[in-house]
């Protein structure tokens, strides 16, 4: 069977579980609610809130670099450790984190195949104990654009470079503003950004959490939909995290070289006043 | 499986949303994974359940899909229509997986 591009980005909860005694990584659940956290989560590893750890608490942008090496410093992170992410939501958050850690240069750091579910299907271990954590100092590089799709740069790539749009059909249609279980976490318009594809971000998983193999991965994004390895591609959901998810699939299993992750997503574009928007469902009465 | 569906009592008019629980023999499950799918098939929202095993969503009217997938058990799905303003009840209950793994 044919491999993912860069099969080293993903651990499988078998690996995890043989190696939990092992001392040699970092593991750490990524969550948007830490109460699953709290209770109980795979033993030794620590969390990680996606809002309260990852954000800055007033501008609406990733902690900085300075806050970052704390973050990591706390927790016992240093630059040489290899970091195992997982998380609820089907890996949202832990993907994020990944790519959040990728842009402050940290290199050595995969994903679990699947993350809490597939453990939590598989009957594993589980324990409300928090590991001990030795303070450390982390030094992070200066944050990297190279992934990283910010407001001014989509605007001017707008119907030039590839970009998918990874929320729901209905989102993107425009016939929803939101999640269809989120209908208070609206932009200012629906819609979606000119040009983009709609591949919703769960097409490249299984139910069980982990991705999908890399042959129906490049049917769904290859074949079925154009994209190419030799353009860049832009991921946009709503607020980046989902995004996320198909930045990895798109860069780190298909092998993609350029992927960029749009987190302003939605919530921004949808919002800025006089961006082109196209949106293919039309209300009976305009709206 | 088996399943309940009933329209929720007047005082929940105005609130529309699916609302359930998972059971195991009886006993209300934790960990079990409810996903709220559309009409197309997307996905919309899954809920890990806690000791109560609950969930909720609140959606918009139309029609729904709900999948339940627990340790050693069987999958199990069932369909639900919703109206405005109205609550739907789901019960999932779960059976041992016919192939569950050694």
């Amino acid at each position: 069977m044919a491999e993912y591009a860069n099969p080293d980005a993903l651990v499988a909860t078998d690996w995890v579980a043989q190696h939990l005694n092992d001392a040699t990584f970092k593991l750490i659940e990524v969550d948007e609610d830490t109460d699953a956290y709290e209770k109980s989560h795979i033993p030794g590893a620590m969390s990680l809130h996606w809002r309260n750890e990852l954000q800055d608490p007033v501008v609406r942008n990733f902690a900085d670099k300075g806050q970052f090496e704390q973050l990591l410093g706390k927790k016992g992170i240093g630059n040489g450790d290899l970091v195992v992410l997982y998380g609820g939501n089907n890996n949202w958050f832990s993907a994020y984190a990944y790519w959040y850690f990728k842009v402050y240069g940290h290199d050595n750091v995969k994903l679990m195949n699947g993350g809490r579910k597939k453990w939590e299907l598989e009957g594993r271990e589980l324990t409300g104990e928090k590991p001990a954590v030795s303070a450390t100092s982390y030094q992070a590089k200066e944050a990297d654009s190279t992934i990283r799709a910010l407001r001014d740069e989509v605007i001017a790539k707008v119907g030039k470079t590839p970009m998918v749009d990874v929320r729901s059909p209905d989102e993107f249609s425009g016939k929803l503003a939101a999640p269809a279980h989120l209908p208070q976490e609206q932009a200012q318009r629906k819609g979606h950004i000119p040009g983009a594809k709609n591949v919703p971000w769960s097409k490249a998983a299984n139910e069980d959490g982990t991705f999908k193999s890399i042959d129906d991965l490049k049917a769904l994004y290859q074949e079925e939909q154009g994209l190419e390895p030799q353009n860049e591609t832009i991921a946009y959901c709503r607020i980046g995290e989902r995004s996320s998810h198909t930045w990895f699939v798109l860069k780190e299993l298909l092998g993609f070289p350029e992927v960029k992750n749009y987190d302003g997503s939605w919530t921004e574009y949808g919002s800025l006043v006089g961006v082109p928007i196209e949106r293919e469902y039309k209300e009976e009465n305009g709206g | 499986m088996s399943s309940s569906c009933v329209d929720a009592p007047d005082d929940y008019v105005g609130e529309t949303s699916i609302r359930g629980v998972v059971e195991r023999q009886g006993k209300p499950a934790e960990g079990a994974y409810v996903r709220l799918t559309g009409s197309q098939d997307e996905f919309v929202a899954e809920h890990r359940t806690t000791d109560d095993g609950s969930f909720r969503f609140w959606v918009v009217p139309g029609d729904w899909t709900l999948i339940c997938i627990a340790p050693g058990a069987d999958r199990l799905t069932q369909t639900v229509s919703l109206a405005k303003g109205r609550a739907v009840d789901v019960k999932f209950d779960l059976e041992p997986a016919a192939t569950a793994a050694g």
